[in-house]
């Protein structure tokens, strides 16, 4: 079974502007996948419509097999695990600990279970010490990390991140891929970093337009100057896309 | 960044008025206020009373005077009502200092400051043993209405953040060379706090977004066990109980 699997989305704004015209892509279980696209291309629309916060003016959405429809939104949130861009729109609660447990909770996970659901999450992108203190103490990649967090305690089928390297210094940034890199579960990851697609994920997706222009490789649609020029996608000065590791996953 | 905000009025520790659960100490401190606020005004010794035994719970907190006479300032705007009551009063004057002041007003402005005062110490006392969110949370256990508890929950959490992005627009003025000096300067400040306003806004609708996206169906989960023995309730009632006592021989 497929983590994802959209087909045919279009969706308008209530005020009229489309911006998804048919997008169609699948995602296998444990692929690590990069949505590309230059501002304004509709990753984020897409992206709401992936947990039910947008309904589809046309086309499904299906995750793990479960469509996306109102009366499953319990079931489809649960497995669909959502990080903003801004970690403050994300830690909402008091300490990380409340915030980490919120979701499961919603779940119905109480008592000592939580703890331990909250725990092993924490355990996973490194912040355990950190359970106690409020968000606003931490830094600001720290705040992304237990973002990451509050959705791995729902052990969702699919991680779907929201331009994870933005704001990150380059040590904070090389921290999540290494934390991204350790986690055995499907990931959507959607960015302008192209360089910080290359080195997570072995397919990307280009959105343009409201729609899918590009499936590959990510090398190989990297490598793809005209591909790149035609969606406003471009490599930093000065990056070359550097030999393939021997034997590893990109 | 917010560092520095917090704790201002918490201070941690693990003393036993440390312990007693959220909800007992709240309900306590509302008790002690009533009772306070019930005693007649001319007992003079029984807020004596009161007071020692506000002093005796700020020891086993192990807060010190000098922690509760700083928060104190809070009251400074009702000393000051306070002090002017017997100057503008009506009625019977008598001379002090060689001031002629009204004796009813004397009496009202006594009396607004001893219960005031003894209220005041009860809240700090409150506040510097329990973490704010525990207060929300012992209020929720007290049936205060969850939406209210979740809207405090959040001023918590974004406090800070909305401070910060006010500090960041004071610095984009200033940087453009805009400093508030007199009241034609007033409409720039009106827009920032518009902008301000719209900001948290669209924030609170991301904020409920993230908290959609992970669940969230109109009500917090609870997830702290906030239940209270019986001892702890007593232990907490000893504070409005004497208090209590203390009154009814007031009134004999």
């Amino acid at each position: 079974m497929k983590s994802l699997e959209v087909s045919q989305l279009a969706y308008a704004y209530p005020d009229g502007t489309q911006a998804l015209f048919g997008v169609d892509l699948s995602i296998g279980r444990g692929e690590r996948v990069a949505l590309l696209g230059p501002n304004g291309a509709g990753k984020t629309t897409l992206v709401m419509h992936l947990n039910g916060i947008l309904t589809p003016g046309h086309g499904t959405v299906h995750v793990a097999g479960v469509p996306v429809v109102r009366d499953r939104l319990k079931e489809v949130r649960q497995r669909v695990g959502l990080v903003f861009q801004d970690p403050d729109d994300q830690l909402f609660m008091p300490t990380v600990r409340d915030d980490v447990a919120f979701g499961p909770a919603n779940m119905g996970v109480r008592g000592e279970e939580l703890e331990r659901v909250v725990k092993e999450a924490l355990d996973r992108v490194g912040m355990l010490e950190a359970i106690d203190r409020p968000p606003h103490h931490l830094s600001f990649g720290q705040r992304r990390r237990v973002a990451v967090a509050t959705v791995l305690a729902m052990e969702p089928e699919i991680l779907v991140l929201d331009e994870p390297s933005s704001n990150l210094d380059p040590a904070a940034r090389r921290e999540l891929a290494e934390i991204l890199r350790s986690l055995e579960v499907t990931v959507l990851m959607v960015t302008h970093d192209l360089p910080y697609a290359l080195e997570l994920c072995e397919r990307s997706l280009i959105l343009s337009g409201g729609v899918i222009a590009a499936d590959g490789p990510t090398r190989e649609l990297l490598a793809d100057d005209g591909l790149l020029a035609a969606h406003r996608l471009e490599l930093p000065y000065g990056f070359a896309i550097p030999a393939p590791p021997a034997g590893g996953r990109g | 960044m917010g560092a520095g905000h917090r704790h201002q009025l918490y201070r941690p520790g693990t003393t036993p008025v440390h312990r007693l659960p959220a909800q007992c100490k709240l309900l306590a401190v509302f008790a002690f206020a009533i009772v306070v606020v019930a005693t007649p005004r001319e007992a003079f010794w029984a807020f004596g009373l009161y007071a020692v035994m506000l002093a005796a719970t700020a020891a086993a907190a192990r807060v010190p005077f000098s922690f509760v006479a700083r928060r104190m300032v809070i009251e400074i705007p009702f000393v000051l009502f306070a002090v002017f009551i017997p100057i503008i009063g009506l009625g019977e004057r008598v001379t002090v200092l060689g001031l002629s002041l009204s004796a009813e007003a004397l009496w009202a402005a006594w009396n607004i400051l001893a219960k005031a005062t003894l209220g005041v110490i009860a809240s700090i006392l409150l506040a510097a043993t329990t973490e704010p969110r525990m207060i929300l949370l012992g209020a929720q256990r007290l049936r205060l209405p969850s939406l209210l508890v979740q809207i405090a929950m959040f001023m918590l959490r974004y406090m800070d953040v909305i401070m910060d992005e006010m500090r960041r627009m004071r610095v984009a003025r200033e940087s453009r060379g805009f400093e508030a000096r007199n009241l034609r300067h007033i409409p720039v400040i009106a827009r920032s706090a518009g902008a301000l306003f719209i900001r948290s806004y669209e924030r609170g609708e991301r904020v409920h977004l993230a908290m959609l996206s992970r669940g969230y169906s109109g009500s917090m989960p609870i997830v702290h066990d906030m239940s209270a023995s019986a001892r702890q309730w007593l232990t907490a009632g000893a504070l409005p109980l004497t208090a209590l006592a203390v009154m009814g021989m007031s009134l004999l």
